[in-house]
């Protein structure tokens, strides 16, 4: 049986028996860690995980070390989800034959993955995966930009942010095209569970990690995933940006249930404007200059559409 | 538990049916798989004693290629015996990952049926494939006939999984002109055949939930070099020892005798033609006819194309005085790979050889015996001259104007 992870407060995570050690050469504030950390401390059950190719990946397995006190396995690039889909795989032969050393054990089986590994170049395997109904749950770190190779643009960096591939410059405002909707996508793969998650609303985060673990089938999780780094913020205010994010509803949060169930899960109290999420980070510096303000309303606008059609969403149980 | 097939003693089978007949008797727990000409028959023929129950693993039908490959690697790397079979563009598209299979020490299993690789497209069948996987750090056998097929996917599971060696196999043949030509193949009963290969042993299984392991690590300048220096030197000095053992292991149980290098007529041979896959039983029949002419001609075939036997070869090859080297892939910019790998392998030997390379039978053009009469013609003048006697490198077969280098 699943075993559900009672957690009350931080105090009580933080003192919480890891297996993700913090022993990792991550950056200072990086959002990924604190991440991993709730995925795996939601639940009690033994874990089979894989990675990507991705900052999570060089900096949490570099041999002679490694970070994970569960087991892990990392290939390339595009294919941590059909690494563990394999794993997952074998499971179910070995169960099927009675070969499992330990049978009465049930592991989980978790996928990390980058927004480039996840929205761009491993987006295929992802897709396959979710097609084959794979008893396993995918995690996209969703950091807006190719960290690990130094700031490169994806296809979930956003309009306006200046990334090494797409730099603002004197004639140019940085990225042109808009974040690709990957919740929405995968949703529409019909999984029994795909949410939208920050570290920051760690409650949240967790509760649907533990839905996710108790679903029968794929789950996506989209984790936003402050970069210091890139997003060029100081690594002590990851979580104030994370909550600039959710408050201003860049990330709204939010699940989806089966394709087509969709619950609001954090309204903010008080909704900030878009403008004070972009102003915290040096990626849209150049935004607040006067010939780009209108990129500005143009951001507000979209946020407030999609608020707008989330809340349709959930109000119709579509 | 997986029903039993009563199986004929000699069944009418192509080299597809043979490998996937070979992939059911060992029980493969997984077999992720994508399906791509020639090779397709062989996985189809899993999910259909899948669906059938006469295997109790799991199929699992991935997107692509490269997906049946990372599938493969997860699989294995859980701890069970697994194998999928490819050819061509898709053997292409799994390159990369080829190479994490070796590099992660994982004994999986792929039959490649060889086919040409385009642009231009063409589905039938020349080595293009089975050459570019010669990096990889795979073991490579090559089967020259169904029946091949069928017993070398016997022996690369057994050397693969054998805990001293740790490396994945590949068992190639011939697209169509072995996968899909019908021929008499011995075979072994269900009990024999697993018997034969075991039970699958893990080790650093992710399965192991007391014992957690990190696959696929990140190492740099300070360890690479000693990870791939390890694997260099496991392919280079445990596995040919492993091959030969379970060589003689398998002749015991079926009195079938395979040797790291085919030889035919070799004993007293003057002059030999080397090649691999259907053309070394074509050349095995003109080596025949020419004997009864008189003629000191000799065959040697390729069996374990990776790790390359080179003592063995040096051994087969010294007395020779003339060698044509038949490569059916194009080398694209230098001399053949045989032509290479051969000269390589002689020249630190006393064997004065005359060599030359001819590059024949691409996208699946014949190779008919007369070509082969022809290349001996080559070679015995090469013999009489003591000397080079024609280009260094010629293609065989080919529409057009004759075309050669060197």
């Amino acid at each position: 049986m699943s075993e559900i992870k009672k957690i009350k407060n931080l105090k009580e995570f933080s003192t919480s028996a890891d297996r993700f050690e913090g022993a990792n050469l991550l950056c200072p504030g990086c959002a990924h860690s604190i991440i991993v950390r709730e995925v795996l401390n939601a639940t009690n059950d033994d874990l089979i995980l894989a990675a990507s190719t991705g900052c999570l990946e060089v900096c949490t397995a570099v041999y002679p070390y490694t970070s994970w006190d569960a087991s892990w396995i990392h290939i390339g690039f595009e294919n941590g989800s059909t690494a563990v889909a394999g794993a997952e795989a074998m499971y179910k032969a070995l169960k099927t034959k009675g070969r499992l050393k330990q049978p009465d054990r049930v592991p989980k089986f978790v996928a990390f993955g980058g927004d480039g590994a996840t929205y761009d170049i491993g987006f295929q395997w992802i897709s396959g995966c979710f097609e084959r109904g794979h008893n396993m749950m995918y995690v996209c770190l969703d950091n807006e930009v190719y960290a690990n190779t130094g700031g490169q643009r994806s296809s979930s960096t956003p309009i306006g942010a200046s990334a090494t591939t797409t730099p603002a410059g004197s004639v140019s405002y940085g990225e042109k095209k808009n974040k690709k909707d990957m919740v929405a996508i995968m949703a529409a793969h019909g999984a029994p569970y795909v949410a939208q998650v920050a570290p920051n609303k760690w409650k949240d985060m967790v509760a649907k990690i533990q839905k996710g673990f108790a679903a029968e089938g794929p789950v996506f999780i989209n984790a936003m995933s402050a970069c210091t780094t890139e997003w060029k913020f100081a690594p002590e205010d990851t979580i104030a940006i994370s909550d600039l994010a959710t408050d201003s509803l860049v990330f709204p949060l939010y699940e989806i249930i089966n394709g087509t169930e969709l619950n609001i899960t954090y309204r903010p109290k008080n909704i900030i404007p878009v403008r004070d999420y972009l102003g915290a980070q040096g990626r849209f510096k150049h935004l607040f200059k006067k010939e780009y303000s209108y990129l500005i309303d143009e951001w507000q606008t979209r946020v407030d559409a999609k608020w707008e059609q989330l809340q349709r969403r959930e109000e119709a149980r579509v | 538990m997986a029903d039993t097939m009563e199986l004929r003693d000699i069944e009418v089978w192509d080299g597809n049916m043979a490998a996937a007949q070979a992939l059911r008797q060992v029980q493969v727990d997984v077999v992720a798989a994508y399906p791509i000409t020639p090779s397709t028959p062989i996985v189809e023929g899993y999910a259909t004693y899948k669906a059938n129950g006469y295997v109790d693993g799991e199929f699992v039908m991935v997107e692509s290629e490269h997906a049946a490959m990372s599938g493969c690697i997860g699989a294995a790397a859980a701890g069970g015996r697994v194998a999928t079979a490819t050819s061509s563009q898709g053997f292409a598209l799994m390159v990369e990952t080829l190479y994490s299979a070796s590099g992660m020490r994982l004994p999986i299993i792929l039959n490649v049926v060889n086919r040409a690789i385009g642009a231009p497209l063409n589905v039938n069948g020349d080595h293009s494939d089975m050459y570019m996987g010669r990096d990889s750090g795979w073991i490579q056998l090559d089967a020259y006939n169904p029946q091949h097929a069928y017993d070398l996917n016997f022996i690369a599971f057994k050397v693969a999984e054998d805990h001293d060696v740790r490396l994945p196999a590949m068992v190639h043949q011939d697209g169509f002109m072995t996968s899909h030509t019908a021929q008499g193949v011995h075979t072994l009963t269900d009990e024999a055949a697993y018997g034969f290969v075991g039970e699958f042993q893990p080790m650093n299984d992710m399965l192991d939930l007391d014992h957690p392991v990190t696959h696929g690590v990140q190492t740099e300048e300070d360890w690479h070099f000693e990870h791939k220096a390890r694997q260099q030197h496991a392919l280079m000095t445990a596995v040919i020892p492993k091959i030969e053992a379970a060589f003689a292991e398998f002749e015991k149980l079926s009195g079938r005798k395979y040797n790291l290098v085919e030889t035919h007529q070799m004993e007293d041979a003057e002059m030999a033609v080397i090649c691999m896959g259907t053309s070394v039983e074509t050349a095995m029949e003109v080596v025949d006819e020419l004997r009864a002419q008189g003629i000191k001609a000799g065959v040697v075939g390729i069996r374990v194309f990776r790790p390359w036997p080179l003592e063995q070869l040096a051994e087969v090859l010294k007395n020779v005085k003339a060698i044509g080297t038949l490569d059916r892939s194009s080398p694209h910019g230098t001399v053949g790979m045989l032509y290479n790998e051969i000269a390589g392998t002689l020249f630190n030997c006393d064997t004065k050889a005359v060599l030359n390379n001819y590059i024949y039978g691409l996208g699946g053009r014949d190779l008919t015996k007369a070509h082969v009469v022809g290349i001996f013609n080559d070679l015995k003048a090469n013999v009489d001259a003591g000397k080079l006697t024609t280009p260094l490198q010629q293609y065989i077969g080919l529409r057009g104007p004759k075309l050669s280098f060197f």
